[in-house]
């Protein structure tokens, strides 16, 4: 797997989309850095951007990556290896690098601003863990459909469709939800919901630490007790976790049951 | 205020007098006196009782003599739960380096550390209270001055709990430099006018740091008031005038930072709110001035409910708030918002002149679905709910059309703020 | 040496492969085949387990293939292959072929022979489809396996490189290889292979050597005696479209 991983890992990092993907970041977070004199507001912008941006690119590129490589890996599958090894090296070397990129681009300006030093620097790593979380989460799922689907049209547009999901329409149909069953009472409901989506759950992670008076000064007990106790962030962390297993269990699953 | 000053003159002058054909009567177990009962009787107004360092568990000591108790080594008054430990009903009484301990709660009275009562020109100064249900209570007394006393309660639940500092019906008392640790309320006023309060620290206080009760012609500054239920509650008084005072951690469910009710003509200034749920809740409240007030990284900064007139913002910092405003419909609309810095504020100063030149809105669409579906904070930030703000922003429909800033500041000021 | 019994392949509803029984041990060269959609690449496939078969089994030196990787070490396949990765070089790629596979053959005098040297440090992405078959060709017979399999190995091969392939498989045919490849090249095939199989939809029509070939279908050049299987073949099912 090392093999695979370190092979496809390196024509990863020295495509342009990777390198643009890094220089976006490092751009931006410096602009921020430079632009705005309060650090939690910087990380707040960040996070709204990494929020968006991580799962776009992930699943974008992952999916690309995917299709395009699609030709080599019938070589790859007639060489002495196992089939699972040949996938998770790609899954692996897919994250690997646009992890790398991440860490580089928001990484390098805030190592230079002296966030090591700072008061803000476990909000700043909650916001690094839960970009690379959601590299994992997005390119997973996008390795999942691209093996389901060889069409590549149909592959695209699930996974634009599966992002546009999980960034927007998930929160629309929560809040229209909400709003709906109004006269009941909705806490436990609505810290459920959150966690039937990664990127909600990576929101609320990082507003556990950031936006901890507002979500306090929630009314209800069971919101206080959730978000107040290290208890959700324990929660949080662990379905993330399995958010990051389910496609790679899918991708196993799929991978040795294909025919290529 | 010359009156104040008058008497407080008068009264400066009157003690170096007495003390002059004072008599010292000192208590300790070796001493001529052994228990501090006896020391009073035999004492006479005007005369210093020094209580060496021991144990003394006399119960109630009813001091009813204008006479200065001085504590030695810290000297243990010790109410082994069962009463209240002095209770002072003379003029001109000092009471200093005593500790006070173990009055123990009561349901029927309200029993306290040290009781003044129908008296005036007292100090009561560097004791140390503890676990004393109510710790310093003064009723219809005026001209007091309570500074340095450390008052530190056990309190666990507000209804069995008293306040550090209690003070009904009182005029013209001082409360400085005090620190006042878990009871019910930091310090609480009732019917107190023309008092000041500064330098106090008030901590982990179950309901408030401050409690203000139709009192009127206050002044309170350079206090801080961290971690209770909430900061300061002002209701029902008019003319509190508070500056310099640091708000900080008052958080939890309905919890403020500072909370007016029914409060007029007041100035609130270079105070700061920072990690509370909500800064400051408004209701009711008539003919008040915030200016150079810092609000950080609250919940809310401002939450003003109905029945508001005439309350101005200006030249104050929002930074970092999840949100700036919130206000109800009802609420009154002659407040207006000018001058500030909003952190939130994204528009451009083409001409350079450091104010925004697109007027900012405090108030945005999320914080009217909060208020309607509170659950919904929990898609605070997402994506979605900016979708929504933004074309809020483009189109207002909602948001009310008076409740703006015109000339949002594109920097934050620098506030004389303490830190 | 791969022993395949009663081999049956479906994806969706589309019934490819229908009972396939193929020996071969014999070291030479095998043709595979057949028209458009008749499962050439899926039999392939099957072999070097990309494919998975609904029914029957594949022997490997008389064990099962099934779930297994290790055999696959004795087996140089030529894909059908489209795209490389862009950003790599065909010396990165030999590189990872001989580090995947534990083996380190010196490809040289292959790189020389399908002239590819000024190439070795360019960008694959950047590469005609010639050439890309070119370095294609070299990983598959780079590594002295014993099976050689090879899919469609002259497509986009200029003549003069053809003839260098041919060469090729002669040498390799000379060192008891067990070669299998498909074709659309009639010629090729009757020059180079000794063994035939037919597919057509989904069944081996036939088998057997060039000769055999000829005479059963009467005719002594190779193009009419496959024409005559087509033909045949339509007339027993009485199915006019599906001749090809």
């Amino acid at each position: 797997m090392l093999k695979i991983f370190r092979f496809y890992f390196f024509d990863l990092i020295r495509s342009r989309w990777t390198v643009l993907y890094a220089l976006f970041y490092l751009l931006l977070t410096s602009a921020l850095l430079l632009l705005s004199p309060n650090l939690s507001k910087v990380i707040i912008s960040l996070m709204n951007i990494v929020l968006f941006l991580v799962p776009l690119i992930a699943s974008m590129l992952g999916i690309m990556y995917f299709y395009s490589s699609r030709d080599f890996i019938e070589l790859l599958l007639a060489q002495p290896l196992r089939r699972s090894t040949i996938f998770f090296g790609q899954y692996l070397s897919i994250v690997g690098s646009l992890g790398l990129s991440l860490l580089l681009g928001i990484g390098i300006p805030f190592l230079l601003y002296g966030i090591l030093s700072s008061a803000e620097i476990w909000n700043y790593l909650v916001l690094l863990g839960t970009g690379l979380m959601l590299t994992f989460i997005f390119s997973g799922i996008a390795f999942w459909i691209a093996l389901k689907h060889e069409n590549r049209i149909k592959g695209f547009g699930l996974m634009i469709l599966c992002w546009l999901f999980f960034a927007v329409i998930y929160d629309g149909l929560f809040l229209l939800g909400l709003s709906w069953f109004n006269d009941y009472p909705l806490e436990k409901f609505a810290l459920g919901a959150s966690l039937f989506n990664p990127i909600d759950l990576s929101r609320i992670l990082i507003l556990l630490k950031l936006d901890i008076a507002a979500l306090m000064g929630f009314t209800g007990a069971v919101f206080s007790k959730f978000l107040g106790s290290g208890l959700g962030m324990l929660i949080s962390m662990a379905s993330l976790l399995l958010w990051v297993g389910f496609p790679i269990w899918r991708i196993r699953a799929i991978s040795l049951k294909k025919d290529f | 205020m010359t009156k104040k000053k008058l008497l407080l003159i008068l009264c400066g002058l009157s003690l170096p007098l007495q003390s002059m054909f004072a008599a010292r009567l000192e208590v300790c177990p070796s001493c001529s006196y052994q228990t501090i009962h006896s020391a009073l009787e035999n004492a006479s107004d005007g005369d210093q009782i020094i209580i060496k360092s021991g144990l003394y568990r006399e119960g109630n000591i009813q001091v009813t003599k204008s006479v200065h108790l001085l504590g030695e080594g810290w000297p243990v008054l010790d109410g082994e739960g069962q009463t209240e430990i002095l209770t002072i009903t003379a003029r001109h009484v000092l009471i200093e380096g005593l500790e006070i301990r173990n009055v123990g709660n009561s349901y029927i009275e309200d029993r306290a550390g040290i009781r003044l009562r129908n008296t005036r020109f007292c100090t009561i100064r560097n004791n140390r209270l503890v676990n004393t249900f109510f710790g310093i209570y003064l009723e219809h007394s005026a001209d007091c001055v309570i500074s340095g006393n450390e008052v530190l309660g056990e309190a666990l639940e507000e209804n069995s709990s008293g306040n550090a500092i209690h003070c009904w019906y009182c005029q013209r008392l001082t409360i400085r430099d005090n620190q006042v640790y878990r009871h019910r309320d930091g310090i609480y006023f009732e019917f107190v006018d023309n008092s000041q309060i500064f330098g106090n620290t008030s901590k982990d206080n179950l309901r408030y740091g401050l409690h203000f009760m139709f009192s009127n012609d206050d002044y309170y500054y350079e206090n801080r008031f961290i971690q209770n239920g909430a900061g300061v509650a002002v209701m029902f008084s008019k003319c509190i005038d508070m500056d310099h005072n640091i708000f900080a951690s008052n958080w939890g469910r309905a919890s403020y930072g500072l909370l007016l009710k029914e409060l007029t003509d007041t100035d609130i200034r270079n105070n700061s709110f920072r990690e509370n749920t909500i800064g400051i809740y408004v209701e009711g409240c008539s003919r008040i001035d915030y200016h150079h007030n810092e609000f950080k990284q609250n919940g809310w900064a401002l939450k003003m409910s109905g029945g508001c007139l005439d309350n101005h913002l200006q030249e104050n910092n929002f930074i970092g708030n999840s949100f700036d405003l919130s206000t109800l419909a009802s609420a009154g609309t002659e407040n207006t918002f000018d001058n500030n810095y909003w952190s939130e504020y994204s528009g451009y100063d083409l001409d350079h002149n450091g104010e925004g030149d697109i007027p900012y809105l405090p108030m945005k669409l999320f914080n009217q679905i909060v208020q309607q579906t509170p659950e919904a904070l929990i898609l605070l930030r997402s994506l979605f709910i900016d979708l929504l703000n933004f074309s809020e922003k483009v189109s207002p429909v909602f948001t009310p059309e008076n409740i703006r800033d015109l000339h949002p500041k594109m920097n934050p000021y620098t506030l004389n703020i303490r830190s | 040496m791969i022993q395949i019994n009663q081999l049956y392949k479906s994806f969706g509803t589309n019934q490819v492969l229908k009972g396939i029984d193929l020996n071969l041990d014999k070291p030479g060269i095998t043709a595979i085949l057949g028209p458009n959609g008749s499962g050439k690449t899926t039999l392939i496939k099957s072999i070097l387990g990309m494919v998975l078969p609904d029914q029957g089994h594949i022997l490997f030196d008389g064990k099962p293939i099934h779930k297994k990787w290790a055999y696959r070490e004795t087996i140089g396949y030529l894909p059908q292959i489209v795209r490389f990765p862009e950003n790599l070089k065909p010396a990165e790629m030999f590189a990872l072929i001989k580090n995947l596979r534990g083996q380190n053959p010196d490809l040289q005098h292959l790189i020389n022979r399908f002239e590819l040297e000024p190439f070795l440090q360019k960008r694959l992405g950047n590469l005609s489809g010639g050439t890309r078959q070119k370095i294609n060709l070299v990983q598959a017979f780079g590594f002295d396996s014993k099976v050689l399999i090879l899919d469609e190995p002259t497509a986009g091969l200029d003549p003069v490189s053809v003839i260098e392939l041919k060469k090729l498989l002669e040498e390799e045919r000379k060192k008891g290889k067990i070669i299998l490849l498909t074709t659309h090249i009639i010629s090729f095939v009757e020059e180079m292979a000794e063994q035939m199989v037919f597919l057509l939809d989904g069944h081996i029509h036939f088998k057997g050597d060039q000769k055999t070939l000829k005479s059963t279908f009467g005719d002594d050049r190779l193009e009419r005696a496959i024409a005559n299987i087509l033909r045949k073949d339509a007339i027993n099912q009485s199915e006019p479209e599906k001749i090809i």
